[in-house]
């Protein structure tokens, strides 16, 4: 078991280290640079070399993302180009406010989706488990943005239940945060319930079919017993992994919806540095991002193993 | 009469005057130009576009809206534009300047002080001037302040500038947003220190920022409201959204397209600042087809102007005559007749130029400004009636400045207005400028353009800028269709409220100004 974990953790960094040198290449190839982004129109031949020297820019491109790689092993995330404060001071606290957006949403979201997959699979056939199946596939091929604008309009300009801007800030009240924050909840709530419903209903219902729950009903078992005892525990493992893979969802995914509701995340910081081309803050957020993705890929997969014995001890069944 | 009441006439009269011609029947019955006394207290709450995470207070790198508005909550400039468009005291009280126009003697307003107890005094105004001067600074300013040969302090209460060559507008152009005052050797950008009307409580770049009163303050009537709370809303739709919803008290950059829907709300007021932005069709003097001067008079005569502003701004904004003086600039060429659709002129200027038919490919992108695609497509439909058949080439907002701007042959841009006639037509028509994005060389241009600069005689200056006015028109580079307002919506419950030449909210001076309902 720890060997596998150990494994699957190296397999992780080295994606890491490939995600910081794909990133680090796509924002040289980006048209222009920090200095002109910092100038706009008011760059001149002078002022841009003037500011390319100060921000060390003069210097090539693979010793720049080496001296980067270095630091970055060290922990220290390097200083801002634009406004040289320490990368790390203005990530953070935008990490953990796109960690509380995403996980107010799945303590919403997951517990609402598991249980509607496991009545629907319950109730299969029903008018209850079409309108779930009907109402889950629409919010969802709805983009994120036109539900967001369209709630807006609905609970905020209409009838003013809820703020139209998620606008938190430092001292805030835990109620008043979660006032500002429930309209991109919402959202990212009806966005994510499909596919982890869906999984659910068809991974209980795989089982449902399987000879043993046969017997439990002939046995007499009352029907919720049944589900609840003898079937969720052994669809376990496909639920888990696709509520890792949206858990992962709502943290990366999150862009867009920060920016209807104008939500202070990570998501935001990294439209801002891409656009200004800071290249120290457009690796952190990535790093962060990529690290997040992976983590949460790996726990799901070890989750897997650990609930399945087959996979918990390969040796045993090979043999 | 005094002369207060009469500007206030002349004001209503203006506005009248130019919303009926737009239509704009929404706006009356809101007297927010009335003259009322200021109430103090509340805390007034903007939700402005154009903002970052990596934000602060540096004075040489204030390119955006965000930045802009709150250096100016912190921090005084030397010189104020008001909203009829003329230079006023700021920090420097007064100033003459001897015959020539290149030695300036400010007087440094005195009993002020900075947000930390200090004095400000003249070495204080050296410094933040110096800030942008010399060979290794970073200021985007730097070649507006390249213009002074030396800033000197003579005493405590007085600089002396010298230029490089005469200029009779140098207080408009002190009056750059770059040119605040901070105190002498400042450098901590992320705790500003200046003698604003408010003091920084809290920053968050790129999020918010609240700013509190400065309650020693020393312009008049100013700084009515307790605090400030700016909010950075980047997204258009949110922005709106906000202000709909009564989160926020003001915005910057409304949406041409939904203004007129915005207007009907009746807790909004809509400022429509007439001013110098303008949108272009930038054509390179030295790039063929547009080597020729018949093949830009083709082009300019190949537009549908009316029917682009009806379009493209949907009114919000006021015809362009291929020169870039807007109507609200004392400078401008009144009586330089419009120039009209007229595809059968176009065509005669083709054959005078030896063609039958012309194929021009124009580069376009939203980042020149919102619309813009939409807006060559209406001009490749007018321009095939003229025989011009234009290729639209869609661009990239990203990197559409390095990449498209002064290297396509034929693409769209804008401006933003510019306090004087003369740094408009220095920044983009001077042949040396290198900003000139036609590249159009005119040496009578040049050599009249510097001429009027040093000028303090208005009516001789006058005669020269609108000859200048004429010659851009019919040679230059710049096909200029339309100049557009710059659109702001406010609730009712602010007052004190209204346009301004210069940039949105009021110049950027919104917060000082206005106070709210009691």
């Amino acid at each position: 078991m720890t060997r596998v974990v150990l494994v699957r953790l190296g397999w992780g960094l080295l994606t890491l280290w490939i995600v910081s040198v794909l990133v680090f290449a796509g924002t040289e190839i980006l048209p222009g640079d920090v200095a002109a982004a910092i100038l706009g129109q008011n760059a001149t031949p002078e002022s841009l070399a003037a500011l390319r020297e100060t921000l060390g820019l003069d210097v090539p491109a693979v010793q720049r993302y080496f001296s980067w790689l270095a630091n970055f092993v060290r922990g220290d995330l390097g200083q801002s180009l634009t406004n040289r404060q320490p990368v790390a001071d203005l990530l953070w606290p935008r990490f953990w406010n796109t960690m509380a957006l995403a996980a107010y949403a799945a303590a919403v979201s997951l517990p609402l989706a598991v249980t509607l997959g496991i009545l629907s699979a319950v109730w299969r056939g029903s008018v209850f488990d079409r309108a779930a199946n009907v109402v889950a596939l629409a919010t969802v091929s709805l983009p994120e943005y036109f539900l967001g604008l369209l709630l807006i309009l609905l609970l905020s300009v209409h009838t003013g239940l809820l703020p139209s801007l998620a606008d938190t800030y430092d001292g805030m009240g835990f109620l008043a945060w979660l006032k500002a924050t429930t309209l991109p909840m919402i959202v990212l709530t009806l966005v994510t319930v499909a596919q982890v419903m869906r999984m659910t209903r068809t991974a209980v219902l795989a089982v449902m079919d399987q000879p043993y729950i046969e017997m439990n009903y002939l046995k007499g078992l009352p029907n919720s017993r049944v589900v609840l005892r003898h079937a969720v525990p052994n669809a376990a493992a496909p639920i888990i992994n696709v509520v890792a893979f949206n858990i992962a969802y709502l943290i990366t995914g999150v862009v867009l919806v920060e920016a209807v509701f104008n939500y202070n995340g990570l998501g935001r910081f990294m439209v801002d540095a891409v656009s200004k081309r800071d290249l120290p803050m457009v690796q952190g957020a990535a790093m962060v991002f990529a690290a997040a993705y992976i983590l949460l890929n790996m726990m799901a997969d070890i989750g897997a193993i650990a609930l399945n014995p087959r996979l918990r001890h390969p040796r045993i069944s090979e043999s | 009469m005094t002369s207060n009441s009469k500007g206030l006439i002349l004001d209503r009269r203006s506005l009248i005057a130019g919303a009926s011609a737009l239509g704009l029947a929404g706006m009356f019955g809101r007297p927010t130009w009335a003259q009322e006394t200021p109430v103090r207290g509340g805390v007034f709450i903007m939700g402005i576009g154009g903002g970052s995470t990596t934000d602060d207070f540096d004075l040489r790198k204030l390119t955006d809206w965000v930045p802009v508005n709150q250096a100016y909550m912190v921090m005084n400039g030397l010189v104020e534009i008001d909203k009829d468009n003329v230079a006023q005291p700021e920090l420097f009280e007064s100033w003459t300047a001897a015959e020539g126009a290149v030695d300036w003697t400010f007087k440094v307003r005195q009993g002020v002080t900075f947000h930390n107890g200090k004095t400000l005094t003249a070495d204080d105004i050296v410094y933040s001037l110096n800030i942008h001067r010399g060979a290794d600074t970073t200021s985007a300013a730097r070649s507006v302040a390249a213009a002074f040969k030396d800033v000197a302090k003579v005493s405590d209460s007085e600089v002396k500038i010298t230029l490089e060559s005469g200029n009779a507008d140098l207080p408009y152009v002190l009056s750059d947003y770059h040119f605040l005052v901070v105190p002498e050797g400042f450098q901590d950008w992320s705790n500003p220190i200046g003698t604003g009307p408010f003091t920084l409580e809290s920053f968050e770049p790129g999020v918010r920022a609240r700013f509190v009163r400065n309650e020693s303050y020393w312009k008049p009537g100013c700084a009515n409201v307790d605090a400030v709370e700016v909010i950075v809303i980047n997204d258009i739709a949110a922005r709106t959204n906000a202000l709909m919803s009564g989160q926020v008290h003001a915005m910057n950059g409304v949406d041409f397209k939904t203004v007129d829907l915005l207007s009907r709300a009746p807790n909004l007021q809509i400022v429509r600042s007439a001013g110098g932005q303008h949108f272009t069709f930038l054509m390179d003097c030295t790039q063929a087809p547009f080597t020729d001067n018949n093949i830009r008079m083709a082009i300019k005569h190949s537009i549908d102007r009316e029917q682009l502003l009806q379009t493209a701004l949907l009114g919000n904004g006021r015809l362009g005559n291929d020169h870039p003086i807007p109507s609200t600039d004392r400078f401008y060429n009144s009586e330089l007749p419009q120039r009209p659709y007229d595809p059968e002129k176009a065509k005669f200027y083709l054959k005078e130029a030896g063609l039958d038919a012309l194929k021009v490919t124009l580069s376009s992108s939203d980042a020149a400004f919102t619309g813009a695609v939409d807006a060559a497509a209406i001009y490749r439909t007018a321009a095939a009636a003229a025989g011009i058949e234009v290729e639209v080439k869609r661009e990239p907002a990203d990197g559409y400045w390095d990449n498209v701007w002064m290297k396509a042959p034929f693409c769209m841009s804008f401006w933003g207005g510019r306090p004087t006639a003369d740094q408009m037509l220095t920044i983009a028509y001077q042949s040396a400028s290198a900003q000139n994005d036609t590249r159009w060389a005119n040496e009578e241009f040049d050599k009249l353009l510097v001429e009027a600069r040093a000028l303090l005689d208005d009516t001789r200056r006058r005669e020269i800028y609108w000859r200048l006015q004429e010659l851009i028109s019919n040679e230059g580079g710049a096909m200029i269709p339309m100049f557009g307002d710059y659109l702001d919506a406010v609730s009712t419950k602010v007052k004190g409220v209204g346009p301004h030449p210069m940039f949105n909210l009021m110049g950027a001076r919104m917060a000082e100004k206005i106070w709210l309902e009691a």
